[in-house]
């Protein structure tokens, strides 16, 4: 995927060399198209909760439940975004966000109260991150391999830290965090940490020369390369932004349930690429949006939510999901084909 | 019935509720006194006292979850227990490929017995065959094979036990409340034993006509899954009298949830045994009333049934010769009342 062969040279391949407005019209204009159908789609999903569940759909609380559940997928999401847009992929993510859960929960760890935890799961994360980096960018390994050698072997120490057993979390300043109390205004602080990320993501993405490098090296990495950029140093840097953001998720896993185990962000790599795919990111790089990948979280997480209110099981719930991704992904084409 | 509370008499529950009937029943008969003892009071059944040496084989799953970490300590805790029993434990694997090739690692190594805990146990029915064709004796632990032709005996937990029980102990302790609703939140829907547990669960509240199931989420054994379906339960009810947990281990998760939301107008039961569920039922300032058990002291009974399988004896606390072919252990209610009885059996 990393070949020069360009996928539909849309604009946002063009765009980097010449960087004219006519070009940032015309990608603001066919964002905005998918923007609206995802927005269309969770319109839809609000309709289908509110009438099916008004009472406790249309609740406060449920909004608060709603945004806290998409809170860590959600920041793992950003940061899987920016891989896949360079033309890459992230498969450790569910595992590094085990890992940093659990490092950062050991007896040892809790010693050093809120600041130990939290600083334990972000160097975890960027660590991690940092070794993928270097064996995709400087090993030349394919980043498949790459990270599904890092998924195996976080998970395999994540088990080997916790001996399968469930670490309890005991510092009551992580605790509180989690809990209503401590929500700001309304809004509980694991979302505000997803609202933060979420702007600072799509900021540097759309507003940064880095973000503009991101594009660029997904879009096709040679002429990037011709064009000065530093592909291998990029390529670091979004593995250990992808990692960082694992080390966040990891710290609001742990603020939510209270608890690290090694069973942490299962299967998370196949929802972030899941919300980034259905959010109009390209897999084979050069094109993807913050926004369209957060709403591809909210899509998911309401679903679930919308699903859970209806007591309706999980094999329903997966089909669902399935069929969502096809859904949505064909109607992309389509809007993608008629602008 | 305080054999019960005796060591043996704890891990053989059933067994020894057994050999009590069958007690009372020979001493009530006046006329046979000890002149003629029936037969089978001569049986050699295995004890504490060294016997032959034997080399049992044990092959398990990745212990990648608490209650299969407690399986594994407590396999070699009772096999250190004997000074006549060696233990031969292979590195846990999920993987059926590799698992195979342990025990035949195992088989070829002629040790005298096998106790296998199948990470599939269908998937493993071939080598469990293997062994016992092989003069290898396999006591089969928890997951069943296939055919009873692969094992000499089978020893496991009760999955419709557990809800049955949950559901009777929910049950009794909603007598009397009109329109009472109760709620389930279930284990990894894709594993049989969830559907047990449910379908356990459900016909025992059939005896209560006035509890309604009003809902039912499946979390997938995990803190993480725990919390989030347990938060969406939450939302869902505002109002409901009872909750089951399939799982400890989620219920942690499930634990932070209602803790989260601020609720505390229910009586919670849970499942499996954890050290922290036991914990909380005894300080009793939450909702977490009771646990049902799925005990893994299952593997230390294990481990006596296949020292009694090498030695040739039958198992103490029961007439025959030799050990049953089957034992589905009994899924204990733990509430306030027992919780320090079964403080130490707790898994982290």
């Amino acid at each position: 995927m990393t070949q020069p062969v360009s996928p539909p040279r849309d604009s946002s391949t063009d765009k980097v060399p010449q960087a004219q407005p006519p070009a940032w019209r015309g990608l603001m204009a066919r964002a905005d198209v998918r923007t609206l159908s995802l927005l269309g789609v969770l319109a839809v999903l609000i309709l289908i909760g509110g009438i099916t569940k008004p009472d406790e759909f249309l609740d406060t609380r449920n909004l608060q439940l709603v945004l806290t559940q998409a809170s860590v997928i959600g920041v793992v999401t950003v940061g899987m975004t920016f891989v896949i847009v360079s033309g890459g992929i992230d498969l450790s993510v569910g595992a590094i966000v085990a890992l940093a859960s659990v490092w950062a929960t050991t007896v040892a760890t809790q010693e050093y109260g809120f600041a130990g935890i939290l600083f334990t799961a972000v160097v975890v994360g960027v660590g991690c991150g940092l070794v993928n980096g270097v064996l995709i960018a400087y090993g030349a390994m394919v980043p498949f391999i790459a990270t599904l050698a890092m998924l195996a072997s976080a998970r395999g120490l994540a088990l080997q830290i916790t001996d399968g057993k469930t670490q309890i979390v005991t510092v009551p300043s992580v605790l509180d965090l989690g809990e209503r109390d401590a929500y700001v205004l309304g809004i509980p602080p694991l979302v505000l940490v997803f609202a933060v990320v979420t702007v600072i993501g799509w900021l540097v993405l759309n507003r940064t020369t880095f973000g503009r490098r991101t594009v660029a090296v997904g879009g096709n990495p040679e002429a990037a390369r011709l064009a000065g950029i530093d592909v291998r140093r990029q390529r670091l840097y979004l593995y250990l932004l992808s990692g960082l953001c694992c080390g966040i998720a990891a710290f609001l896993l742990i603020v939510l349930s209270g608890s690290g185990q090694n069973t942490n962000g299962n299967l998370y790599e196949l929802d972030a690429i899941a919300a980034a795919i259905i959010g109009g990111t390209l897999l084979t790089g050069g094109r993807g949006t913050i926004t369209g990948s957060v709403l591809g979280v909210l899509i998911f997480t309401t679903i679930t939510n919308i699903f859970a209110l209806n007591n309706l099981q999980s094999d329903v719930q997966q089909i669902a999901k399935g069929a969502i991704i096809v859904a949505a992904v064909l109607v992309q084409r389509r809007t993608a084909s008629t602008t | 019935m305080t054999e019960i509370t005796s060591r043996r008499g704890l891990l053989f529950g059933a067994a020894a509720v057994s050999a009590g009937a069958l007690l009372t029943g020979c001493t009530s008969n006046e006329p046979s006194d000890s002149k003629d003892e029936p037969a089978a009071n001569d049986q050699p059944a295995a004890d504490d006292k060294p016997g032959k040496q034997v080399t049992i084989g044990f092959a398990g799953p990745q212990a990648d979850h608490g209650w299969l970490n407690a399986i594994n300590d407590n396999a070699k805790k009772r096999a250190e227990k004997y000074s006549d029993v060696t233990l031969e434990i292979t590195e846990g694997s999920n993987d059926t490929a590799q698992q195979i090739g342990q025990i035949e690692t195992l088989i070829n190594k002629k040790v005298d017995v096998l106790v296998v805990l199948p990470a599939d146990g269908k998937a493993l029915t071939q080598v469990g065959l293997k062994a016992m064709r092989a003069g290898i004796p396999v006591v089969n632990l928890d997951r069943i094979f296939n055919t009873p032709q692969a094992y000499r005996c089978w020893i496991g937990g009760d999955n419709y036990g557990m809800g049955l029980n949950a559901g009777h102990y929910i049950g009794e302790k909603l007598k009397g409340k009109s329109n009472a609703r109760v709620i389930e939140l279930a284990g990894l829907d894709n594993l049989e034993l969830t559907k047990q547990r449910t379908q356990g669960f459900d016909d025992a509240l059939k005896n209560y006509p006035n509890i309604k199931k009003v809902a039912r989420q499946a979390a997938e054994f995990t803190v993480e899954s725990g919390q989030a379906k347990m938060a969406q339960l939450l939302q869902a009810q505002s109002k409901f009298d009872a909750l089951w947990n399939h799982d400890d281990d989620q219920g942690v998760g499930a634990l932070r949830a209602i803790e989260q939301a601020g609720r505390d107008d229910f009586l919670m039961v849970g499942g499996a045994g954890a050290l922290s569920a036991f914990q909380a039922i005894k300080q009793d300032d939450g909702v977490l009333k009771a646990t049902v058990l799925y005990p893994p002291t299952m593997a230390a009974s294990a481990i006596d049934l296949a020292r009694a399988l090498g030695q040739g004896k039958g198992i103490g606390g029961m007439a025959e010769f030799e050990i049953p072919a089957s034992i589905t252990l009994y899924s204990a209610v733990v509430d306030k009342t027992n919780v320090d009885q079964y403080m130490p059996t707790g898994f982290r």
